[in-house]
Parts: structure tokens; sequence; C-alpha cells
């Protein structure tokens, strides 16, 4: 999820990649990354602002993908955030955002000219795991919607090179604020906002074997409605958050026998709209517990 | 492998169609019920004006006869109306019917929303300022902040008020019927009401309120015609009104609200700003009382807000019962008790609790909302909605809640710029704050002015609910110390301070002849 506070979508290793785990495989480890930004888009205006500085927002998180079989995969992911700003008075805050859950299912896996093709869909989850404050933002950490998402991947790969694309659509729950009113381009008086849904396209390249993944991408989230933040006005949950980002990742299994790994990437987002400037990093480090009684070698640890 | 996948597919639709279905927000007041007051409040006439010295100030003539062709003509416009009425026109009749001091509070309310942005600094570190004569240049006019929004609320609520006194003196005297009860075929869309319907007293308040609208938010003129195009056109669908009613009522309004635009000209609210000189003047004063003086937190340092408010005239005392009401000195800067309190806010922001840290978000009230004053008027309006009363009652109560509101920014206003007290983020930069710091100094706390009182005028309004008005207040002002913004010395004589100034309100609706 792309909005003010934190940039989940970079994290590596993920529901965006075309890798599954084999049957009773549990890859887990933990992660961390850090998010920083000092412009920002008021509507599609770009600015500063001299009384938050620098806003960051920092990420510790447990993230794992288990392996039902090898065409269906259930991925998690548990973070705690926290936000900052480097001027100004206001506080931080900190907490666990929202735990999301996916579904990753590979149908089809067939030989397709010199490569390989295969097609991914997805199911995913969303849900607070804390009562954090929404309305509390570039500060919040996070939006407080529950979230459903479904995804049809696509992934094409020749040898060690591939290349995959992604589309989801991601429906969000309305949210409730401590406020009994607010105003967005009219006074609604609620405490209950109504959050539009938005979609996420996503497409990565580069290079894939049983050790290394290295690869860039780009990423657009695009929400589907909501309005601009006014002149310099505070944002609001409800906002129009669009992001188009650039990246490049990494995953280097340094110990293939255990399946231990690291997982690096960083990006940028290069334009938008009512959010900031973001420059992201990831790191994680990924282990592989095998629930099955039978060893198997590493390289079976990721199927393609 | 299917089965699997037809569950998960099941499943993740029904998940999608859950959170993207039903999103409708309910707004709490769309379906308030129509007005149906328990006392029409016929001799509301005799009731004791604001401004006006009589409420024949402004004449109304008499209407013509309702066995007149041009009454009939009137009669057959509501006929044609409501032969022909869409969908629409039933929604904007339902909307009306709740009340026409509810609506234009509600529309008040929203501007205010829209306004309260401050402006976004120069180049060279400076700010600028709105400007009336220039509404849509940017910085926008107004700024509506707290000061000016009370100002506003008590303008907009003591014109309707007076305007609608004025309005019943003349409904007693020429005492024409509503429409529904001159012509039976005229069916009426709202409740049936004995009042005597010219003029009418909705276009009253949407003629006051137009009238004051142009003065406080010359930028919106669009909206605020198009909603009381729309308010007339209501009135006549619902069979409530006939054009006569409305065109005498719009009139007398504007007349009215005419008389409480010259007196906001001279009101001293214009001159609030103050100059660089006597910005400059509030820290070396200050300095002069060995005080630490306060200063902008904000990045570039912003001229402090409307420092001369407290020079505004007041509705409901004169000038130097405003400054006998301005309480004692803080505690000094250098004192042992401003350690102590400084410390105690510390240890609030440290680590503040869920609970804490939704009271300080309930209350915030700060950028881009309807104010402090607009929340009272939010809470005030939701009780009175359950209280049946007439259009004049709503209008009377609202003008003594928000002259108090006003009064209460008046003297608090004095007050903060009187001995200019440091934010607790300016004696200790530890100290972050969990809603925006106001750019304005910290004693008395705005909130708690404002909240005492509104919690005093509304307790004599809504005598049951007076307790849980008190306990309102409290939690307002502590939310101000919950969020690092203020120290208890502020919060808790900002409470008295309201409160002393409510009660110049509660006096006046003792004797203002409603009761």
């Amino acid at each position: 999820m792309v909005c003010f506070v934190a940039l989940k979508q970079a994290n590596a290793q993920t529901d965006f990649d075309a890798i599954m785990m084999s049957k009773n495989q549990l890859c887990v480890g933990p992660m961390y990354g850090y998010s920083s930004w000092k412009n920002y888009w008021e509507g599609s205006l770009k600015r500063n602002n001299l009384n938050l500085g620098t806003v960051s927002t920092s990420t510790a998180g447990v993230m794992g993908a288990y392996g039902v079989n090898g065409k269906l995969n259930i991925l998690f992911n548990v973070p705690y955030i926290t936000t900052k700003a480097s001027a100004g008075t206001l506080k931080g805050m900190k907490g666990f955002q929202d735990v999301s859950l996916f579904v990753k299912w590979m149908p089809i896996e067939k030989d397709l000219g010199k490569g390989v093709f295969s097609l991914y869909l997805l199911g995913g989850f969303s849900t607070p795991l804390s009562n954090y404050t929404a309305d509390y933002l570039p500060l919040s950490i996070g939006l407080k919607s529950k979230t459903a998402s479904a995804r049809v991947t696509l992934d094409y790969q020749v040898g060690h090179f591939f290349t995959t694309a992604s589309a989801t659509y991601v429906a969000r729950s309305n949210v409730k604020i401590d406020r009994t009113s607010y105003y967005t381009t009219e006074l609604i008086a609620s405490n209950e906002i109504a959050m539009p849904d938005a979609v996420n396209f996503n497409i990565r390249a580069g290079y894939r074997s049983g050790w290394l993944i290295a690869e860039a991408f780009a990423n657009n989230w695009t929400t589907l409605g909501g309005f601009d933040i006014t002149r310099n006005n505070m944002p609001f949950p409800s906002n129009r958050m669009n992001a188009t980002s650039i990246g490049a990742g990494f995953k280097y299994t340094f110990l293939p026998s255990h399946g231990l790994s690291l997982v690096g990437n960083a990006s940028t987002v290069v334009t938008g709209r009512n959010v900031g400037q973001a420059t992201t990093y990831n790191a994680s480090v990924f282990y592989i517990i095998d629930f099955s009684r039978k060893q198997k070698s590493s390289n079976d640890s990721e199927t393609k | 492998m299917k089965q699997s996948f037809l569950t998960i597919s099941t499943i993740a639709i029904c998940a999608l169609l859950y959170l993207s279905c039903n999103k409708k927000v309910e707004d709490r007041t769309a379906d308030a019920p129509a007005l149906a007051p328990n006392n029409i409040d016929l001799n509301a006439g005799t009731w004791k004006p604001i401004l006006l010295s009589a409420p024949t100030d402004v004449s109304v003539a008499a209407p013509i006869a309702t066995g007149t062709p041009d009454y009939i003509i009137q009669i057959n416009e509501i006929k044609a109306l409501q032969a022909n009425r869409t969908s629409d026109d039933e929604r904007i009749v339902k909307y009306w019917s709740a009340g026409a001091v509810l609506r234009w509070n509600e529309i008040l309310r929203t501007l205010v929303a829209k306004h309260n942005l401050p402006p976004y600094q120069n180049e060279d570190g400076t700010y600028p300022f709105p400007s009336a004569n220039n509404p849509l240049a940017y910085p926008l006019f107004p700024f509506s902040n707290p000061p000016y929004a009370a100002r506003a609320y008590a303008y907009v609520s003591a014109a309707q008020y007076d305007a609608l006194v004025s309005a019943y003196y003349y409904k007693k005297l020429y005492n024409r019927a509503a429409p529904y009860k001159v012509d039976a075929t005229v069916t009426s869309l709202i409740p049936k009401s004995d009042l005597p319907s010219y003029p009418s007293e909705d276009a009253v308040i949407e003629g006051a309120t137009v009238t004051m609208l142009r003065l406080l938010f010359p930028g919106d003129q669009d909206y605020i015609n198009q909603k009381a195009d729309e308010h007339k056109r209501a009135r006549l669908i619902a069979g409530a009104n006939v054009r006569s009613d409305i065109d005498a009522g719009e009139m007398l309004g504007n007349a009215v609200a005419q008389k409480f635009v010259i007196r906001a000209r001279g009101d001293r609210a214009g001159a609030a700003i103050g100059t660089q000189a006597q910005w400059k003047q509030l820290e070396t004063d200050a300095i002069a009382k060995g005080e630490i003086p306060w200063y902008s937190l904000e990045s570039p340092k912003r001229p402090p807000m409307l420092p001369l408010f407290g020079k505004v005239k007041a509705f409901l005392f004169d000038s130097l019962t405003a400054i006998s009401l301005r309480p004692g000195p803080p505690p000094s800067t250098s004192s042992q008790q401003m350690k102590t309190e400084l410390e105690e806010v510390y240890q609030f922001v440290k680590n503040p609790t869920q609970e804490q840290t939704s009271i300080v978000h309930f209350w915030a009230d700060g950028v881009g909302t309807y104010t402090p004053p607009g929340h009272w008027n939010a809470i005030a309006s939701e009780d009175f909605i359950g209280k049946n009363f007439s259009e004049v009652r709503w209008a009377r109560n609202m003008a003594l809640l928000n002259m108090s509101l006003m009064d209460a920014a008046i003297v608090c206003w004095d007050t903060k710029y009187f001995y200019c007290n440091p934010r607790p983020s300016q004696l200790n930069p530890a100290i972050k704050t969990t809603t925006g710091v106001p750019n304005f100094p910290a004693y008395i706390s705005g909130h708690s002015t404002f909240s005492g009182a509104a919690a005093t005028i509304l307790g004599y309004i809504v005598p049951e609910r007076a307790t849980a008005y008190t306990s309102m207040a409290q939690e307002a002002s502590n939310s101000r110390m919950y969020g690092g913004i203020h120290y208890r010395s502020d919060c808790s004589v900002g409470l008295v301070v309201g409160k002393n100034i409510g009660n110049y309100a509660v006096q006046r609706g003792k004797t203002d002849g409603a009761d």
C-alpha cells in the first residue's frame, strides 16, 4: 500500500514476485524498512514543509511465505511502524500497523517459445493490528482501512532473465476517526470516512537464478476517487493518493542448504499526488524451515 | 486444487464486495426530522432584540389579502410546483424542513472549515494576509481561525435572532395564515403550523444570513446564493409560504442584518491583525516584566494570530467589563510552579495513552475544521434537534451560545496577548505535541475558555444536559494538556473565565422574554 505514511509495496520477497515456496516450506524472516521524504505533493503542487522537515517511517516486521503446495502459497506480513518528523513540534507515532495475508495460486506454468510462462492469481486481506490513529497524517502509522485485494500476475522467464507484470484491485473499508465531523469538499457530520478503492500496477524485470535475483521495478498506485489536499492544509485519509515509483532490488541466497537469503531493495517515488516523494530502503533476511519429513535440495526451495 | 481455488475466489470476491460497497457515510443530521415546535412562540415579537431598539425598526408593509387575484396567482404557483415536483424537490424540502437556523448554521460551519487554513509563507519568509477586497486571490479571504469564526457565528446568529423577533412581531400583527390553511388543495409537505406565514420566518433567516455572509465570506457567493435559492424554493414547494411571504421575509432579513454589518464594520475586528510594531511591543512588554515572551514556533516565524482581537466590541458586555474579566497573571516563566506545570505536560506527551490521544483528536478542532466554537455549535445543534424549538427559539438559543463564544474569544485573546506567555514546547523543546501548536500565546487556553462559556449557557438552555456539558468542557480543556500545548493553569483558569462569560449570556437569557 502506498500512502502518505508507509510504503509497504516495495517489500521484497513478497506478493509481487513470481516465486513459489514448495510444499510444507516456510520462508520467514525479519525485515526492516526506512522511508523518508522532504517534498510532497499538495494536490499536484510539489512543496516542502519547514514545520515537518523530513518525515520518516521506519518499519520493522516479520514476513513469510508458506507453501501449502508448489502451486499454492500463503504469505503474511506483520509490520511495526514508527514515524517521525525532523522539524516542528509534532510528535511521531508508533505501533503495529496492519497484518496482511495473501493467498497466491499458480494455476498455469508452461513452456512458451524459448521460455516459461506462468500466471498467478492472488487474493489478499489486511486489517489493523492495533487501534492506531489514522487521522494524524502525515504522521499516522497507517490509514486503518481493512483491505481486500485481488491480483493477476504474469511472469515470463527465458533462461535467467524474467519479466513480471501485475495488476491489483484494492477494496478499502471505511475508517472511523476520533472527531465527529470533517471537511473534504463538503462538511460531513460523521466520524466515518468513505475510503476510495485503489488499483496498483507493478512491473519488474531482471536476472533470476537459484542463488541470485537482481531486478528493477516500477510501481503505480492510483486511488480511485478522493480529494486533493487544499493549499497549506493537512493531508486526510481519503485524499486521492497516487504514486509512481521506480526501484531496484536483489535476493542473494548465501546458504542454499538452509535457504538462508538476504533481500534488499530501494525505490523512490518519481511522481505523485497527495503523497510524499519518498525514498525507501528495505532489507530482510529469510530462512526456510521445512516442515516436510524428507530433506529437499536447496534448489527446490523456489520452484520456478 | 480446483476446490481450493473456488473457495479462495469466493472469499476474495465477498471480501472485495463487502469492503467496496456500503461506503455511503451517513451524516448525523441528514435525516433530522421536520421542525414541529412544541410552542410556536407567537409572542416572540415581544422578546428583547440584541441590536434593534424595537421590532419595528424595519417596517414591513401589510400583506395582500388572501382572497385577492394576486394572492391566488401565488397559490397557483405553489400548486404548479407541487404538481411537477421531482425527487430532488422532495429532497430539498426534507432537508430544509429540519429547520432554517440549523441548516444555515451547518452551512456556516462548512464555510468556516473550508477557510480555516493558515496562509502559506512568501518567498522571503514573511506571510501574506487575506484581503476582503480580493477574496479569491491567494491567500483566500478569510482565514477563519477561531476568533474570526467565533465572531462569524455570533453575528450570523444575532442577526437571525433580531430579524426573527421583528418577523414574529409582524406575523402576529398581520396574521396571514399559511397557504395550506388558506387553500385546502395546497398540500403541506411539512408539519402544519398555526404560525402566521407572513413574513416567512425561513426567508427572514435566509435573508439575514445571506447579508451577513456577504461580509464574512465574500468569495463564496455562488455557493451561498445556490443554498439561498434552494431554501426559498423548498418553502414554496412545501406549501408553507407563498412568494410574497418569502419576498417580505427576505427583505426584512436583509435590512436587519444590514444593521449588524454596520456594527461589524466598526467593531475593531478589522484592525485585529495589528502591525509589525505592535507585534514587537508584545515581546518587549513581556521582557520588561521579567518574563520569557511567547515566540511563534512555526518556521518561518508566523506573526501572532489576531493579537488585537481582545479589543473587539463584545456583544454581552462593554469594553471595561471585558478587561475586568481578564484573569490574573500565569505562573512566572521563572517560577517553580511553571517548572512543575511544564514537567506535567512533558509527562503527558511522553507516553500518551490511546484514550488521551483520542481525546486530543476529538477536541483538536484545528486547521481545516470548523474550530472549537463550531464544535460547540455542532453539539448544541444536535441537542436542539430533539427539543422541538420554534425557529425563533432556535435562533435565540444559538445567539446566546454564539455571543458567549465570541465574547469568550475576545476576553481570551485579550488575556493571551496581555501576558504573552510561551507554549510548553518553547520552554522545553523536548515536548513534542500530538496536535498542532496554535500560533498564539498559551495563557489562557482558548479551548477551555470557549468550552467553559459554551457549557454554561448550554446548561441553562438544556438543563438536563448541564452536567454532561460541564464534563465535556472539562475534557476539551484537558485535551490541550494531553496534547502538550497547554499548561494546567491555562486550562483551569480558561474554564473559569469562560464560565464567567457564559453567565452574562445566562443573565441575558433570563431577561429576554423567551423564558
